[in-house]
């Protein structure tokens, strides 16, 4: 499998006020593949979120490489990884981070709005299809605070699809939700990965990082561990 | 619209805020530019939509946002109408003097040396030799209209009426605009001069009010009243005529309707060359040859060509006036009237009224202009998470922008035409109530550029004060503002 996410020596400080620099991530060399299923985890502070925000291109690196494909992202301007996110990325937060104006439809439709590509019936059809598929099919005009969180979540989840990203990424999704509503959502990640697509997703809870195929730890910005789930304990969760 | 730029041009300040008008609206319609010519026609309707939504969402905040841009408007819209209704109010009472009239009046000379000396008998003003000089106008003249004007008393059998008698030609009837109740007015044939008929008859006609005292049951046509000891016959009724305003120049306001109308010739020989007045209780009197003479110039009073032409010709008026009368006596016993300079001081006011209504549009403009700047920024602080949420899905820092401008600039524009409704609505209704209440006139006339120009300069003021705010929200991180709760 080719690697989607390559970084090289990945540094990222945060100057604080006078001579104080915080070194979140420490020369970090990380390689995923294609189709995989990561989970990153570690202790807080570690610097998972700082990770995947450079990752998602949310956030720029102070040194090193990002190249994501064959594509060196890592001095790109602003608009291009707008252009990069908007094209090849998906986010999932914690926080569901829908907008509460806008009806289910609407908010699964919102990543299209800056692709600049026409919103008409197709398009519209399409984010029905994709709440049908995650179950809201008799949600399509309600607003996200007459949602429970797990249907929030859900939402997102449509959303960070409707623009078939390359990569999928998600900052402890589960984080807000119960057990078996973070059953239900790993149970959709994984039918997502397994249909092909790439996530790499946040999270502290070893049973959440059970769904994943690959689980990489980190510890004080560096990469403590790196395993790869045992396919047939996954095949005996099924 | 001149106007405007007129006075933008004059004064710093207001230079100022136009250039950042400009600005704005150039900045606005190049970011418009792009979005239309990279084929998205769709997204920027879509982002008006989203916006009005968003605004909806938010109503009553919306609303007092935009009082100021709302209230702005309806001033200036109201203000120019009532001000151009005054003008043209103005207008039409000048016009009924004749805008191209040049009107020339027999005074009391100011001096009493001259009145004491010859027994309080003062002999002042235009006499026939005048009128022959204003002969050599020519072709310039259209009509040439003398007037004796002396107070008679009038009767019909016991009732009698103490009003003025005008002895005229029948031209007068053109220049003032005459319109008749009944009868005719004087014609040709009722003066020797233009008939052949040598007889000089003994005709008039009534102003309304003193057909009313006259004859307040009888149809007055063909009966006699009686002037001196003369008998006249009457041949016609004026309708009703409005007065002329008293305003400016040195007319003052005449009631007309009380006059009695003879023929100029009659006038000379039934009541002598000149006319003698003595005011009662007053032990002098005043010799009169003729009292006005109202020169029409053939000239369009709308081209510039017209105005010029008539300004010359009363110029040489005033000349001629002063060498025969001023030079010759010492004393100016005549005075010159131009309608047509009420017109101009009229419309000098009516430019300096609207000038002044721009700075105070301007400076209201603003004030709603920061209104809405500071509402944008509490909502651009508020909604961060939200502008973190586009970022991260795809919006890129003009995305943002242009949403912010785009709700700013609906805001404004709504604000603006809610303004010119509320504007419009007070012309059409203030002066009934004004009628109604106060049983005041009060003229309103719409001003179309006034309606173009407050709804331009109310998206003008969007983009102005929705630039920093829109800016702010766009230079926001993508995760500080994911962060943000
Ligand atoms: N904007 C910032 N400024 C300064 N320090 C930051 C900033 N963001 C994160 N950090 C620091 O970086 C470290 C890692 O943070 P984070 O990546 O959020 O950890 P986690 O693994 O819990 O997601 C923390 O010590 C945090 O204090
Ligand atoms: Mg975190």
């Amino acid at each position: 499998m080719p690697a989607i996410v390559r970084i090289v020596d990945l540094v990222k400080n945060y100057y604080m006020g006078g001579a104080v620099t915080v070194h979140v991530l420490k020369d970090l060399n990380l390689s995923f593949d294609e189709g995989d299923f990561i989970a990153l985890m570690g202790p807080s502070g570690s610097g998972k979120s700082t990770l995947l925000n450079v990752l998602g291109c949310l956030d720029r690196p102070t040194r090193g490489r990002y190249f994501l494909g064959e594509v060196d992202v890592s001095e790109m301007s602003d608009d291009q990884l707008s252009e990069v996110r908007s094209t090849y990325l998906g986010f999932i937060f914690q926080s569901y981070n829908l907008l509460p104006q806008y009806t289910v439809v609407e908010n699964i439709e919102l990543p299209l709005l800056y692709q600049g590509i026409k919103l008409d019936e197709r398009t519209k059809e399409r984010c029905i299809e994709l709440a049908g598929m995650v179950g809201l099919g008799d949600r399509l005009d309600h607003r996200p605070l007459q949602l429970s969180g797990g249907q929030q979540q859900r939402v997102a989840i449509a959303r960070s699809l409707v623009n078939d990203p390359h990569l999928i990424l998600g900052d402890e999704p589960t984080g807000n939700l119960d057990s078996r509503t973070s059953v239900e959502i790993m149970q959709m990640l994984r039918g997502l990965n397994r249909a092909g697509k790439t996530i790499i997703m946040v999270t502290h809870e070893n049973d959440i990082a059970a769904w994943a195929r690959r689980v990489v730890r980190l510890r004080d910005g560096r990469v403590e561990s790196d395993t790869r789930n045992d396919t047939r304990v996954m095949a005996e969760m099924n | 619209m001149s106007d405007f730029f007129s006075l933008s041009l004059s004064n710093p300040g207001l230079l100022g805020l136009a250039g950042l008008m400009i600005c704005g609206v150039i900045a606005w319609a190049s970011g418009l530019a792009r979005l239309i010519s990279a084929g998205n026609r769709a997204k920027f309707q879509r982002s008006v939509i989203l916006a009005a939504r968003s605004l909806w969402l938010h109503k009553l905040r919306s609303f007092l946002s935009v009082l100021g841009i709302i209230i702005g408007t309806a001033a200036v819209i109201s203000l120019m109408g009532f001000g151009k209704g005054s003008m043209q109010d103005a207008l039409a009472d000048i016009k009924r003097q004749g805008a191209t009239n040049i009107i020339v009046r027999s005074v009391k000379p100011p001096d009493d040396s001259f009145t004491a000396s010859r027994g309080f008998v003062s002999n002042y003003g235009l006499v026939q030799k005048d009128l022959d000089r204003f002969q050599t106008f020519g072709d310039a003249i259209s009509m040439t209209v003398p007037m004796r004007v002396f107070p008679t008393e009038t009767r019909y059998l016991d009732r009698m009426i103490n009003g003025r008698v005008v002895a005229t030609v029948p031209e007068y009837a053109e220049v003032n605009k005459l319109e008749m109740a009944s009868g005719r007015f004087l014609v040709g044939g009722d003066d020797v001069e233009r008939n052949d008929d040598a007889t000089m008859l003994n005709v008039c006609v009534l102003g309304a009010e003193a057909a009313d005292k006259l004859f307040p049951f009888e149809n007055p046509i063909d009966q006699s009243v009686q002037m001196k000891s003369m008998r006249f016959k009457v041949v016609g009724v004026v309708k009703e005529r409005m007065p002329t305003g008293g305003t400016g120049g040195s007319l003052a306001a005449e009631d007309y309707n009380r006059d009695i109308y003879i023929p100029f010739k009659t006038s000379v020989a039934r009541f002598g060359g000149i006319i003698f007045t003595r005011a009662s209780g007053s032990r002098s009197a005043e010799k009169v040859d003729i009292s006005q003479v109202t020169l029409t110039v053939d000239a369009e009073v709308d081209s510039p060509a017209g105005r010029a032409k008539v300004q010359a010709i009363g110029d040489e008026v005033k000349r001629i006036l002063e060498e025969e009368h001023y030079q010759k006596t010492r004393k100016r016993d005549y005075a010159v009237t131009i309608p047509l300079d009420r017109l101009e001081e009229a419309e000098r006011s009516q430019t300096r009224f609207t000038n002044l209504l721009v700075v105070i549009a301007s400076i209201s403009l603003v004030v709603g202009g920061i209104g809405i700047m500071n509402i944008m920024l509490a909502t651009v602080t508020e909604r961060t998470r939200e502008i973190g949420i586009r970022r991260a899905l795809g919006a890129k820092r003009r995305d943002i922008t242009m949403q912010f401008l785009v709700e700013a600039v609906v805001q404004t524009t709504i604000g603006g035409l809610c303004g010119v409704i509320l504007g419009l609505s007070n012309l059409f209704t203030l002066p009934f109530l004004a009628k109604w209440i106060a049983s005041e006139k009060l003229p309103a006339e719409v001003d179309v550029r006034a309606i173009y120009l407050s709804v331009i300069v109310s998206i003008g003021v969007g983009v102005v004060f929705g630039l920093y705010p829109a800016w702010r929200a766009a230079k926001l991180d993508p995760i500080e503002a994911l962060r943000h709760d």
